[in-house]
Parts: C-alpha cells; sequence; structure tokens
C-alpha cells in the first residue's frame, strides 16, 4: 500500500535521479565547452610557410635588407663576413620595429625600444636583442631561411652553425 | 614661450610639476575647493587653449579624431575632481562649526522613490548621451586605418586611449610586470579598496579632512599616475615612441640619446670594472637585493615613522594589504625616475627566465 500512494522518492530513487541528472548536465556543459574550444581554433590558416628561399648572399649589400620584411617578417643582414637573418618581432613586446637608415638604428613604435643593425638592443625596455632565424645555403647555392629554427643571443646561441652564413 | 612649454611638458619636468602641484593641492584644500580657484583655473585653461589652438601643431594634435575623447575626458576629469573637493571641502566647513553635512540635513535624507525621480533622470540622461554620440559620429569620421598587416606596425603604433596609461607603463618595465603584474593589482587592490578601508566617515557624503590620507593616496594613484600618463602617452608621444612638445613638429627622425643599461652592468661593470658573471643569480644579485629589500624594509620604516597608528586602527591584515599595494604604486615613479635619470633598463635582468623588473 505504500508504494502506491506515497509522493516523495525514498533516498535510493532520489540518488539514482540525481546522478541521472548529473550526468546530464555534465554531458551536455561539456558539449558545450567542447564546442567552444572547437571555435578557438580557425578552419583555414593563410599563413605565409615558414621557410623560404632568399636568393644568393651576393644579392645583399653590406648592412640591413628590408625585401623580405612585408612578407616573411625577415631582416637580412650582411656584417664582415656574416650573413644572418633577423627576425623583425621586438623583443618587449612583440610590435614591428622600423628601419630607420638616417639613424642606423631599429626603432620600435610602440614603446621606444632601439636596437643596432645587428639586432642588439640599447635603449628603450628591450629586455633583449632580436631573435636570429637559420640560415642555410642549398646545394644551388641560395640561401634558405627557416624561421622554425630561433637563435638567441642572451642564450649564446648566435655563434651556433646555421645562425649565420659566412660570405 | 612655445620653446619653454615644448621643455617643460618633457616627463621629468612635467611628472615632477604634476606630483609637486598635487600635494601643494592637498596642502591647500580650502582654497582649491573653493568656487574662487575654479574661476580662475577655468580662466587661465581657457584663456591658455584659446592662445595654443592658434598654434598649428597644438591644434592637430588635440584635434586628431583619436585624440578627442581624450581632450574631453580631461575637461571632466578636472571638472568632477574639482567639484568632489568643492563639496568636501564644503562639508567640512559645516561639520567644523558642528553642523551635520549637506547630505545629512533633514531635507536631504528624506526618501524618494526611484519611479519616478531616477527613472527620469536616467531616461534623459539616456536620450542627451545619444543625442550626443550621433552628432559625434556625423561630424568626425571613425578613425580607422588599413586592414591589419602583422609585419608592419603603425609609428607611433597608440593603443586605445584608455590603455594609453599603460602604454607608457610599458615603456619603463618589462610587459610581464607593466602588462599582467601591474594591472592585475590595480583590479584587484580596486576591489579590495571596500575589505581593506573599514573606516565609516565619508559614507553617503562628501569629505576630505575627514579622509586625507585615502583620499590622498587613491587620488595620488588615478589623477598623478593613470591620467597623467594617459595625458603624456596621448599628446606627447610622437614617432617612435620619442617625446615630442605640444607645439613640436613630429619630425620621425628627432634623436633622443638613451642608452639604457642594467643594474648589474653598472656594479659589475661600471664599479667593480669586471665582466659580468656567467652565473644569472650572482649577476643580478644587487638587483634582487634592492627588490627584496624595498618590499621587506620598507612596509618596516612605513610602520615605524608613520604607519603605528593605523596598524592598530585596521589590524595587521589590512595594514599591510595596504602598504604593499602603496609600496607597489610607488615603484611605478621611482622606475620612471631611475629610467630618466641613471638611464637606468631593469632592476632584475634575467631574460633567461623571462624575467626583468
Amino acid at each position: 500500500m505504500t508504494s502506491i500512494n506515497r509522493t516523495s522518492l525514498n533516498r535510493r530513487e532520489f540518488f539514482s535521479y540525481l546522478s541521472v541528472a548529473w550526468i546530464t548536465f555534465a554531458a551536455a556543459a561539456g558539449g558545450m565547452l567542447s564546442l567552444i574550444f572547437r571555435y578557438l581554433y580557425p578552419n583555414v590558416v593563410f599563413e605565409p610557410p615558414m621557410d623560404f628561399v632568399a636568393g644568393r648572399p651576393e644579392d645583399y649589400d653590406e648592412g640591413v635588407d628590408e625585401r623580405w620584411k612585408n612578407v616573411y617578417g625577415v631582416w637580412i643582414y650582411k656584417h664582415e663576413g656574416r650573413l644572418v637573418a633577423m627576425s623583425n618581432i621586438c623583443t618587449h613586446l612583440g610590435c614591428v620595429p622600423t628601419w630607420l637608415p638616417a639613424e642606423n638604428k631599429f626603432k620600435c613604435p610602440c614603446h621606444g625600444s632601439g636596437y643596432y643593425p645587428n639586432g642588439i638592443n640599447f635603449e628603450g625596455p628591450a629586455p633583449r636583442p632580436l631573435e636570429r632565424f637559420k640560415v642555410s645555403l642549398n646545394p644551388s647555392g641560395q640561401i634558405i631561411v627557416d624561421k622554425t629554427k630561433v637563435y638567441r643571443y642572451e642564450k649564446g646561441q648566435w655563434g651556433l652553425p646555421g645562425a649565420f652564413i659566412s660570405v | 614661450m612655445k620653446e619653454f612649454i615644448n621643455i617643460v611638458s618633457d616627463p621629468v619636468y612635467s611628472f615632477t610639476g604634476a606630483i609637486i602641484l598635487y600635494f601643494l593641492a592637498l596642502k591647500n584644500m580650502t582654497f582649491v575647493g573653493s568656487k574662487k580657484f575654479f574661476m580662475i583655473l577655468a580662466t587661465v585653461v581657457v584663456l591658455f587653449f584659446g592662445w595654443a589652438a592658434s598654434d598649428k601643431i597644438f591644434f592637430t594634435i588635440i584635434s586628431w579624431p583619436d585624440n578627442i575623447p581624450i581632450t574631453i575626458l580631461l575637461v571632466l576629469v578636472f571638472w568632477l575632481t574639482w567639484y568632489s573637493f568643492y563639496k568636501g571641502v564644503e562639508n567640512d566647513k559645516r561639520i567644523e562649526s558642528g553642523e551635520p553635512p549637506i547630505e545629512g540635513t533633514p531635507e536631504n535624507r528624506e526618501k524618494v522613490w526611484a519611479w519616478p525621480n531616477l527613472v527620469y533622470t536616467e531616461l534623459f540622461t539616456i536620450i542627451l548621451g545619444t543625442v550626443f554620440l550621433i552628432a559625434w559620429s556625423v561630424l568626425f569620421k571613425a578613425p580607422l586605418e588599413e586592414p591589419a598587416n602583422p609585419t608592419w606596425a603603425p609609428n607611433p603604433a597608440k593603443a586605445p586611449w584608455y590603455f594609453l596609461g599603460l602604454q607608457e607603463m610599458l615603456v619603463y618595465f618589462d610587459p610581464w610586470i607593466a602588462g599582467v603584474l601591474l594591472p592585475g593589482l590595480i583590479i584587484v587592490g580596486l576591489i579590495a579598496i571596500p575589505y581593506i578601508d573599514i573606516n565609516p566617515k565619508g559614507n553617503g557624503y562628501y569629505t576630505f579632512k575627514e579622509r586625507k590620507f585615502a583620499i590622498s593616496t587613491f587620488m595620488f594613484g588615478w589623477l598623478v599616475l593613470w591620467v597623467f600618463l594617459i595625458i603624456t602617452g596621448t599628446f606627447l608621444r610622437g614617432p617612435n615612441w620619442t617625446f615630442y612638445g605640444p607645439f613640436e613638429f613630429w619630425d620621425p627622425h628627432k634623436v633622443v640619446a638613451a642608452n639604457n643599461i642594467n643594474i648589474s652592468e653598472i656594479f659589475w661593470i661600471k664599479i667593480l670594472g669586471m665582466g659580468l658573471p656567467h652565473n644569472v643569480l650572482i649577476r643580478e644579485i644587487v638587483g634582487i637585493l634592492m627588490v627584496l629589500g624595498y618590499l621587506a624594509v620598507g612596509p618596516f620604516l612605513i610602520t615605524k615613522y608613520w604607519g603605528k597608528k593605523l596598524l592598530e586602527k585596521m589590524g595587521p591584515a589590512r595594514y599591510y594589504i595596504m602598504v604593499y599595494l602603496i609600496l607597489i604604486m610607488m615603484g611605478l615613479p621611482i622606475k620612471m625616475y631611475l629610467r630618466w635619470f641613471i638611464n637606468l633598463k631593469y632592476i632584475v635582468f634575467m631574460p633567461e627566465f623571462e624575467l626583468n623588473i
């Protein structure tokens, strides 16, 4: 007689309902979150390739060369028999410095960090020099710049093979 | 005259001037909070702007679409600050003569209904605000630029005006400090104010004398640090984030010699005359000790000379949280002066761990 007339659940039934409810809720919330997580990743990414052929070492004059800056974000710097590829990202907060030929320095328009042509920081808040990318010569004598391999000055990596080409 | 203004607006002088003016104003609050002062100030400001706006460069800078809101903000900030001080000074006089503050008089304590009294006011504010925004959008073109390009940045690259204070801070600090830690502490500190400040005086009425310390500290951070830095970042920073006076042509080739060095370089190379040690911790030991000393000895000294009464009133937890917030806030002007006077780049310089203070 009790089981038919009673209006409330017993303890066991209550907990089984409760767990079904929680599992449903967690699944729904998890599903929503996974959608949001998926949304954070773009469907198509238009990025320039991470390595490129940068012509022959003879194509460059002594000093800073800007020809790849707008396409790949790389400055080529040739000085005293060495050719290096520099990142154009300021090491302070990631702006793009401007090359000022008249002042012979790089100057960041965001917070005023300044770099010598070789990428060493000397003024403003930039904590470390511009990063360098791996450069190598392919069999036909052309420069390959590989942006996936980074050489950092403060870690003493600028002298490593791959950080420069002797020309 | 214009030359002189160009020179004194250099942050070294204008920031120092702003600090001095601020404390002078606090000292002479009865005068600052009077209508007479306001009339004098308004006349001076109007005359100055009338004279300065006839200068082509000055006019270009203040009427640049990006800068119009800041020009409005300046007027509003100073008007509202003065007005609250004015009310505070009025109330201080009443309290001194034994009367209740204006907000505490019987006719002002009377309660009214939100509808219609408040809702009407809000309705009018909304309508006026909409009219203002429509007029603005019709009169001025939105300062839009070309599509974003990750390999090119405009020069100068300026943040939205409300972030220009942060951008100015970033000139003196590593992004982790000025971009993450300090803004985070500003927000946390503002949230913490009601929990730190348990003094019931000034609740519901304007006053200055009863809350001198609280008001001065807060307004220092707001007016001298935040608003001043927004003004600097907006009007006085040109190409390459170089400083330019308000009447100075934005010549992108202006060179300001600034060869910044770290404490470690000053200590090991300049003073001891040897090379930098290889071990990072030994290299930076002076800077680390200075920062630790500032944070460890600072509260102790403050308590010894000024804070004993406050410590008793507030209790140690509230008191020390407040002292640390103030110490970190004062770190900003300290670092700014170090940069200007000894070309200091970083006190603690450890790019190996992305940690620079």
